[in-house]
């Protein structure tokens, strides 16, 4: 398969960036999207000329460190998978392919198709974890917690953190990402206990990092790769306004 | 309390979500209002008797303003934040995601048309009415009784672009409302995954039953006026 492809190109965060357009040849269908970047770079570094920076590390669709918007979509035009997860046979031969770095004032271009995704480290530092004495690991069934509860909590928990949310968002709203980790805790006996707390610091870290305000469009949901719903948004909220008004 | 509901995010987006459900429930109350005059001109006349230049309907009208002047302030400013989070370099390819309605992504500019609508309706019928009786003025510039409601919605819509402006401007408040009623109990909190599809298809009941509400009486008495030879027989 033969694909033309507009990639961003940009030095640093400083530098103004600007599309280039490359020409790859002789793909298999079975090359995987980010396989096809590295044949791209392979060319390149053989003409002498800069390789395309970009974000990956797994590899298996688990770690969400692939971080690609093409031809509109964040992680490709698959639903519900990262970027690496992506095939060269989902899109049509000849096709001119645009592939961008997330867009959104919160996560600065690095380079090329990286950007610094730190804002989201820091709104997990916040708040994002359990701090209370849990002990060692109970013996099972030890706590009881109803399976509803553990299957809500663990599909939050499903979030990697990859930043397609506020990539997605038209408003740069990170509200997906803190709702999911907002969640996960909060459905489970460990973490409700700093429920509260939790809820308001890594509002006030979002707020503070400047990502925008939810509008409720549901395009996070629509390009999360791990499917999370924006039924967690609606449990965020919940938590940090009786947070609030409990103050 | 005051300081998170203008400080935070979540607080900018509860008041938008209380001021907006409180403007719903006026839309409900002025289309039930408006339907009567459907049924019965003297009625509607009684009505608009009611809610004269009374302290209570003034109150009403202070509060309703206020309303709308907080959920329209704070929609600008959350619309600011937003740009500026998105940041100054936009993609080059944007596709409508999945599942996402086009209103919810318009609301800003919806939300203007439905102001703009606004500023017509008071100049055909508040300035008419309540403004005439504020000033001790009998009758208004077309020589009508301030409280004679039902022949101003006659003589405003024996116009057929009055009819095509208020109907367009229906038509944006439905598409408003459409994202705009199940948005507010989401960011209030009361949504859940069972909840989200009734909410959304409470929120098409509501925006439909006002569409609909508002726009039969201008059709009504539009087709009214065009069969005015026929006596009053509809």
């Amino acid at each position: 398969m033969n694909f033309t492809l507009k990639i961003w190109r940009q030095r640093d965060a400083h530098s103004k960036g600007e599309f280039k357009e490359y020409k790859v040849t002789d793909i298999s269908s079975d090359t995987s999207f980010l396989e096809m970047l590295d044949i791209l770079n392979n060319d390149l570094v053989h003409k002498g000329e800069e390789p395309v920076a970009f974000d990956h590390d797994c590899r298996e669709g688990i770690c969400g460190m692939c971080s690609l918007h093409i031809n509109g979509h964040a992680h490709g035009p698959s639903q519900a998978v990262t970027t690496c997860q992506i095939y060269m046979r989902q899109f049509a031969d000849g096709a001119t392919i645009t592939i961008e770095p997330w867009r959104s004032a919160a996560f600065p271009v690095i380079r090329d198709l990286v950007v610094n995704r730190n804002a989201y480290d820091q709104i997990l530092q916040a708040g994002g974890y359990v701090s209370v004495r849990t002990n060692s690991v109970p013996d099972g069934n030890a706590i009881p917690i109803p399976q509803a509860d553990a299957e809500e909590s663990m599909d939050a928990a499903a979030c990697v953190g990859c930043g397609a949310c506020a990539a997605t968002c038209k408003n740069g709203s990170a509200m997906l990402f803190v709702a999911a980790r907002v969640s996960s805790l909060a459905k489970l006996p460990q973490g409700r206990v700093e429920g509260a707390r939790r809820a308001k610091a890594m509002v006030a870290k979002m707020d503070e990092l400047g990502f925008g305000n939810c509008t409720n469009t549901g395009a996070c949901q629509a390009e999360c790769p791990k499917g999370i719903s924006i039924a967690h948004i609606a449990r965020l909220n919940r938590e940090f306004l009786a947070a609030k008004l409990a103050d | 309390m005051g300081c998170f509901l203008t400080n935070s995010s979540l607080g900018r987006k509860l008041v938008m979500s209380i001021s907006g459900c409180f403007l719903v429930l006026f839309l409900l109350f002025h289309m039930a209002m408006n339907v009567v005059a459907l049924i019965s001109a003297e009625g509607y006349n009684m009505i608009c008797g009611f809610l004269g230049a009374n302290w209570y309907a003034l109150v009403g009208t202070a509060v309703l303003a206020l309303g709308v002047l907080v959920h329209f302030v704070y929609a600008f400013i959350l619309t600011w934040q937003n740009r500026k989070a998105r940041g100054n370099v936009r993609y080059a390819v944007t596709v409508t995601e999945k599942g996402v309605d086009w209103a919810s992504k318009n609301m800003l500019v919806l939300g203007i048309i439905v102001l703009l609508g606004l500023l017509l309706h008071l100049t055909h019928f508040w300035s008419k009415m309540m403004l005439v009786e504020l000033m001790g003025q009998h009758t208004n510039d077309l020589g009508l009784a301030p409280t004679d409601g039902a022949a101003l919605i006659q003589y405003t819509f024996s116009k057929w672009y009055n009819v095509v402006l208020y109907l367009v401007w229906f038509a944006a408040l439905w598409f408003h409302l459409n994202h705009g009623v199940w948005s507010m109990f989401q960011t209030a909190g009361f949504a859940n995954a069972t909840w989200l599809p009734r909410l959304k298809c409470i929120a098409k009941l509501i925006s439909s039953l006002i569409f609909l509400g508002f726009a039969a009486v201008v059709v009504v008495f539009y087709v009214r006026s065009l069969c005015g030879c026929c006596g009053g027989c509809c």
